[in-house]
């Protein structure tokens, strides 16, 4: 820097510094993404059990499933493809509900669900969020709000006669406009977001219950 | 100005009298993003203050070494790297935490404040006084969040860390945790930071 005519470096040489410094970055980083990953994946695990065996509240232990083409099987690792939901047992191994994740579009971005269900009062016994991007300190008041998770206690979804779709869909309403069991009191202040869970309700349960109830036996019997 | 010597000046100068939040008003996003509550306010306080000591660290050892032309395409490539770590290692950490922190970890690397640490400091001194007042600004960083952080729960929330402040009948100021908020509640700090240094100006005449 003590020189008045400021020498033009090498191209090489810039060529070099940026090379090697983006090869040590890239190590690091990948260095870094394997060793946490069995971690953040453990976590993810066990963030997924937590949140099944709460939203049924007599579970025991689960076990995953796959609802493809009108086929149940049991879910393996990584594979998405079909209807992915948990059967959960109670201790004397009988099948008390289920858990599936959903998801609608909130205020910021996708508002990831898992919900219970329980097969003998036919209704969702809770919801547990996921993951979400909604304005903290208000759209997060859907899993805080102790009065908004007690729309989940024993939220009517019966399937219909037919057995094709809900009895009832699943509306969220007003904040103290809830009348029906099937209707979701929203939080005054994080509408969008209780809306948003309602939508999620809505359109997981309304496709993925129908089909479950054909394969009840078969899963009583897993 | 920039001698090797390290004086608790060194330190200082981050937390108070350039503090990169209330004087220099560097880093503003996450400033106004994450401070609606005290947790997530010092959570990201310390990420930066983490990015911060180790890039500054690095750029100060490798100053004498990166052609000038390239140095800022370096220096972005060393915060990013750190940035990946600390948001891998946040999510093994906590995955709450990180859903809470959202698209902010990574935004650090933008965050003006490290890159001008880098810029204007980092590559002029040696790795030790680089690193101390790195430090500093890191600790004045985090404060002036936590300051943000902690008034916006209290008004907003009328919690402090997810505790309970006033009962339940507290009618919360719900704008103060929205993005107006923010800006509210940094007026309001930097007012009383303006006052508090005319008065001392003025104690000093």
């Amino acid at each position: 820097m003590t020189e008045t005519t400021v020498e033009k470096p090498s191209s090489l040489r810039m060529i070099i510094s940026l090379t090697l410094v983006s090869i040590l970055s890239g190590i690091a980083v990948v260095s870094v993404y394997l060793y946490t990953k069995p971690i953040i994946d453990e976590n993810k695990r066990r963030a997924i059990e937590a949140a099944v065996l709460k939203v049924i509240p007599d579970a025991a232990g689960y076990q995953p499933f796959l609802l493809e083409d009108n086929t149940l099987k049991p879910a393996t690792d990584s594979k998405t493809k079909g209807l992915l939901f948990y059967a959960g047992y109670d201790q004397h191994k009988q099948l008390v509900g289920l858990a599936a994740p959903a998801n609608a579009q909130g205020y910021a971005d996708k508002v990831y669900i898992i919900y219970g269900y329980r097969f003998d009062c036919e209704c969702i016994t809770g919801v547990k969020v996921i993951k979400h991007a909604e304005t903290p300190g208000l759209g997060d008041k859907v899993i805080t709000d102790q009065s908004f998770v007690a729309n989940f206690d024993a939220l009517d979804a019966k399937v219909n006669v037919e057995g094709s779709a809900l009895q009832n869909r699943i509306i969220t309403v007003k904040h103290g406009a809830k009348t029906n069991p099937w209707e979701i009191d929203a939080i005054s202040g994080a509408t969008i977001t209780s809306r948003a869970i309602g939508k999620a309700l809505d359109i997981g349960a309304g496709q993925l219950l129908p089909q479950v109830l054909k394969f009840r036996d078969q899963l009583e019997a897993q | 100005m920039l001698d090797d010597k390290i004086t608790s000046e060194t330190f200082w100068e981050g937390v108070w009298e350039n503090n990169p939040v209330f004087v220099m008003l560097l880093g503003m996003c996450p400033v106004l993003a994450v401070t609606n509550s005290t947790i997530n306010a010092l959570a990201m306080g310390l990420a930066t203050l983490f990015v911060l000591l180790s890039s500054s660290l690095l750029v100060s050892l490798i100053r004498n070494w990166i052609p000038k032309q390239t140095r800022i395409a370096i220096y972005i490539i060393i915060i990013a790297t750190f940035v990946t770590v600390v948001d891998y290692v946040i999510q093994a950490i906590s995955l709450d935490l990180y859903n809470a922190l959202g698209a902010f970890i990574q935004l650090i690397v933008a965050n003006c404040m490290i890159l001008g640490r880098a810029e204007a400091y980092a590559s002029k001194v040696p790795p030790v006084k680089s690193l101390v007042n790195a430090l500093g600004m890191g600790v004045g960083f985090t404060i002036a969040l936590l300051c943000l952080g902690s008034v916006r729960e209290i008004l907003g929330s009328g919690t402090l860390l997810g505790f309970d402040l006033f009962g339940e009948h507290y009618q919360q100021w719900v704008v103060m945790i929205l993005p107006p908020g923010g800006f509210f509640v940094l007026g309001g700090w930097l007012l009383l930071f303006e006052w508090l240094r005319q008065r001392k100006e003025q104690e000093e005449s």
